[in-house]
């Protein structure tokens, strides 16, 4: 369909995810802005593709999920190297015990494989449907069902290997600090 | 009645994979959270520019291609 202001609209505020999703991907918050650079160039060289009425943010996401695979094997060192670049793209900075968790938590995100995340951010954190997942991985809905389950139990275990109850600093910061409960 | 118990036990013992339900939404909490962290910064100014050049009567940017063919200068005059 030709490029209505209504659609470059639509385009403009699918930004933000594109970025959210592009930074989960690569971990990297450079490498994920020249993504959508590179995303948003291509939709609109190709923008006569796109199904008016069909689902504009899943269109998006295929195309820089699709570049994204096309050179991860590439960027891959490049990629690894970048630790700490994402505390870079925070505007606030959380207080450090969150910042500690979520850095934690962003590693533990990187371990997994790259199909078990991109299903996990898709499912779990861009809010698209099981259904849009599969069709944006090119994969089975199934598929994308047990990626996403493989995802949490590895976090699980990556994260809380002692089940719920370790919920966090709270306790060994009482034991250490107090001492002052006898 | 018993499809009410077995629902009520399935909440609180571990699912698929060993994962209690807290667990998971913590998961999920974490996930959402770091996203929309992302999320909240809007768009940057790089990506507003070059989504309204396609206002420009010249239509869609070019999409950069590896050495274009056109380009080969011989130098004959």
């Amino acid at each position: 369909m030709p490029l209505t202001e209504s659609l470059r609209n639509d385009i403009l505020a699918a930004v933000p995810s594109l970025r959210a999703f592009a930074i989960s991907l690569s971990g990297n918050a450079d490498r994920a802005d020249d993504l959508v650079q590179e995303t948003l160039l291509r939709a609109l060289a190709n923008i006569d593709s796109f199904q008016p009425g069909s689902n504009l943010p899943a269109w998006l996401f295929t195309i820089l999920r699709n570049l994204f695979r096309s050179d991860y094997r590439k960027r891959r060192r490049e990629v690894e190297d970048a630790e700490g670049n994402y505390a870079k793209t925070l505007k606030t900075q959380p207080s450090q015990n969150a910042h500690l968790e979520f850095e934690e938590f962003r590693g533990a995100l990187e371990k997994l494989p790259q199909d078990q995340r991109e299903a996990l951010i898709l499912v779990g954190a861009s809010g698209f449907s099981y259904e849009d997942a599969a069709s944006i991985c090119g994969c089975a809905v199934g598929t994308i069902k047990s990626r996403v389950n493989r995802a949490r139990s590895k976090l699980a275990a990556l994260l809380y290997v002692d089940g719920a109850e370790d919920f966090g600093p709270d306790e060994t910061v009482r034991a250490v600090i107090g001492g002052s409960g006898g | 009645m018993k499809d009410l118990k077995s629902q009520a036990s399935k909440s609180t013992t571990p699912g698929k994979g060993g994962l209690t339900p807290e667990i998971q939404s913590r998961i999920g909490h974490q996930l959402r959270a770091m996203y929309d962290d992302v999320v909240r910064q809007g768009v940057p100014d790089r990506f507003a520019e070059l989504i309204k050049k396609l206002d420009a009567p010249g239509g869609a940017p070019q999409v950069q291609t590896d050495g274009g063919s056109n380009d080969n200068n011989n130098g004959r005059d």
